[in-house]
C-alpha cells in the first residue's frame, strides 16, 4: 500500500484520480486471534494501531457490526481539548492532546487536525474565578491555559454578544490555545489503514451475538459470521457498553446510556476560528473547514438507544446559540443527528482489564470521546499487552466506585444524565 | 414524546424531570451492606428495550410516576404512581430477588 505524499497525489490526478488503493483490506475472519477488539469506532481502531505499532500485536481482529465510522466516531463534533481540572484527567488528555499534534504524520494521513483554540466563556464573576483555579490546575501540569478579559474576546469573536444587556453578560473566558479540531471521519479512516498495514483484520458487518466461555475466562465471541476464538477479548464499543455486557451475562454497570444531539447549519463564510463554550447553559460551537456552524448542547436526559434526538433539546440548543450569536437568528440548520452516550457515574472514562478473565472493558465516555481517541487506544492496547494499567488510566478502572475514588470533574455526583 | 400523567392526561416530555432507574432499591437508611449501598448508588440496569424509570410531572401536578419505557423507540407501554404495590420494586421484591 503507498505511502500518501504529494507526489502520489499528483501522479494519481493526472491518471484520474483511477489508481488508488482501498485503504484497508476486507479479509474473512480466521477462527482464532491474540486479540479481538469488538467495536471499530475510533477507540477501537486507535487500541488495535497501538496495539501494533507500540506492543507487536498484530494477530488481531477489529469487529465491527456496521461499517466503520457508522457509530459515535461519525456523529460528534469533532472538538479536541485538555482544560480539565482533576490531575488524572488533566494528565491523560493532554497524553492524547500530544498525540494529537503529531498524529497526520504519525499516521501519513491528514486528520486535519487545527489548534483553533478553544475558549469557555464566563457570565460570573465567580464562574470566571472558577476558571482561573482551572487554568492555574492546568498550568500546574504543564498544560496550556490563559485567562481572556471580554475585550479580548470580542476581537477573537466579533460576532459574539458580550454586551452588558445580553441576557448572561460575558465577564472573561478560559482559553485553550492549544485545543482544536479534527476531522473525524480521517481519524477512523486513519488509524484503520494503519492498523490493517500493519496486519490487523478490520472485519465489518460482524456483530458480536454472544461470548465465547470456558468456565468464568472469555475466550471469544460468537458473531453473525461464526465463531472466533481469541486469548483476550476487548471491549470498546461506547454507547453499546451496556447491551454487549448483557450478552456476557452482566447485569448492571455503572453506565446509562443517553443520546446526545448535534447540529451543522449551511455553510457560511468565515465566521469563528475557534471553539467556544457557554458558561450559563450547555452550549459550543465551532466552524467546520466546509464552513457550517457545528455545534450541540446537553444530552437528551433519559435512557436511549434510539439514535435520534427529541425536540426539546433543539429548541434549547437554538435558545442558547442565539443567547451568543443573535446574528445567527435567521441561519439555516441544515442537519441534526443523535449518537448513543454511554454516561458513567462519576463523568470519567472506564479503561480497565476485567471485569470477566480474559475481558478488557473501554467505556465510560460520557460525550467527550472524541478528543480522547488517541490516549484512550494507547492506554487500552498498554492494558491488554500487558494486563495491568499504564500509570496514565490507572485511576481509571472499574473498581474505583466500590473503592470511593471516583474522579468527578463536574462535581455532580452519581447523576449521569447531569454530567 | 408524550406521558400520560394518571392525574392530567397526556402531557410533553417538557413537563417531566427524569429521575432514572426505576428498579433501584434503596437500603435502609441503618443499613451497613456496603454491596447494597454501593449498587444502589452505582449499578444501572440500561437494558436495550423497556425500561423501568421514574418520572416527576414537575412542570404538572408533581406526581412521582413509575413509567415503561422503550429505549429504542421510546414507546411508552404503562404509566402508574411510584408509590404503590404495583411498582417493579415490589414486583422483584414479590419474586424474591433483591
Amino acid at each position: 500500500m503507498a505511502e500518501y505524499s504529494a507526489l502520489s497525489l499528483l501522479a494519481n490526478a493526472l491518471k484520474g484520480n483511477k489508481d488508488w488503493k482501498p485503504a484497508w483490506r476486507k479479509p474473512d475472519p480466521k477462527a482464532s486471534y491474540d486479540v479481538i477488539i469488538i467495536g471499530g469506532g475510533g477507540h477501537g481502531l486507535s487500541t488495535a494501531y497501538y496495539l501494533a505499532k507500540e506492543h507487536g500485536i498484530t494477530n488481531v481482529a477489529v469487529l465491527e457490526k456496521g461499517w466503520l465510522g457508522s457509530g459515535n466516531v461519525g456523529r460528534n463534533t469533532t472538538a479536541v481539548r485538555s482544560n480539565y481540572l482533576l490531575p488524572a484527567n488533566t494528565r491523560f488528555y493532554e497524553h492524547s492532546m500530544k498525540l494529537w499534534e503529531n498524529l497526520s504524520h504519525d499516521l501519513n494521513y491528514n486528520v486535519m487536525f487545527s489548534q483553533r483554540g478553544c475558549l469557555n466563556l464566563a457570565h460570573t464573576p465567580a464562574q470566571f474565578d472558577d476558571y482561573a483555579r482551572r487554568g492555574n490546575a492546568m498550568r500546574h501540569l504543564g498544560v496550556d491555559a490563559e485567562l481572556m478579559t471580554p475585550a479580548q474576546i470580542k476581537r477573537l469573536i466579533p460576532a459574539l454578544d458580550i454586551s452588558s444587556d445580553a441576557r448572561f453578560p460575558v465577564v472573561g473566558g478560559l482559553m485553550q490555545r492549544r485545543a482544536g479540531t479534527a476531522r473525524h471521519d480521517a481519524v477512523a479512516w486513519g488509524y484503520a489503514r494503519g492498523a490493517d498495514r500493519r496486519g490487523v483484520d478490520i472485519i465489518e458487518n460482524c456483530e458480536v451475538t454472544g461470548f465465547l466461555r470456558d468456565g468464568d475466562r472469555i475466550t471469544g465471541v460468537t458473531t453473525s459470521r461464526g465463531d472466533i476464538r481469541a486469548k483476550k477479548v476487548a471491549v470498546a464499543v461506547a454507547g453499546s457498553t451496556g447491551r454487549v455486557m448483557q450478552l456476557a451475562g452482566i447485569e448492571t454497570m455503572p453506565i446509562e446510556s443517553h443520546v446526545l444531539q448535534a447540529f451543522v447549519t449551511e455553510s457560511l463564510k468565515p465566521f469563528i476560528d475557534t471553539v467556544v463554550t457557554f458558561g450559563m447553559g450547555h452550549f459550543y460551537m465551532s466552524q467546520s473547514d466546509k464552513g457550517g456552524l457545528v455545534y450541540g448542547g446537553d444530552i437528551d436526559g433519559y435512557n436511549s438507544y434510539a439514535q435520534r434526538g427529541n425536540l426539546p433539546i433543539v429548541d434549547e440548543v437554538m435558545s442558547e446559540m442565539l443567547a451568543l450569536f443573535p446574528g445567527l437568528a435567521r441561519v439555516r440548520m441544515l442537519r441534526s443527528w443523535g449518537g448513543v452516550c454511554d454516561m458513567s457515574m462519576d463523568g470519567s472514562p472506564i479503561i480497565t482489564t476485567g471485569p470477566l478473565p480474559g475481558m478488557y472493558l473501554n467505556c465510560g465516555w460520557c460525550y467527550g470521546g472524541f478528543k480522547a481517541t488517541p490516549a484512550s487506544g494507547w492506554c487500552f492496547a498498554w492494558t491488554i499487552a500487558k494486563d495491568e494499567p499504564h500509570d496514565l488510566n490507572a485511576p481509571f478502572t472499574l473498581d474505583r466506585f466500590h473503592r470511593g475514588l471516583v474522579i468527578d470533574d463536574k462535581g455532580q455526583g452519581a447523576n449521569p444524565r447531569l454530567h | 414524546m408524550l406521558i400520560t400523567c394518571p392525574y392530567c392526561g397526556p402531557r410533553d416530555v417538557i413537563e417531566f424531570t427524569y429521575q432514572g432507574d426505576g428498579n433501584r432499591e434503596r437500603p435502609d437508611p441503618a443499613s451497613q451492606n456496603f454491596e447494597a449501598w454501593n449498587a444502589y448508588v452505582y449499578d444501572r440496569l440500561n437494558p436495550a428495550g423497556d425500561h423501568n424509570e421514574i418520572w416527576q410531572h414537575s412542570g404538572g401536578c408533581r406526581a412521582h410516576l413509575r413509567v415503561v419505557r422503550n429505549t429504542l423507540t421510546h414507546e411508552i407501554s404503562s404509566v402508574a404512581f411510584a408509590r404503590g404495590d404495583h411498582g417493579p420494586v415490589a414486583r422483584r421484591k414479590a419474586e424474591g430477588r433483591s
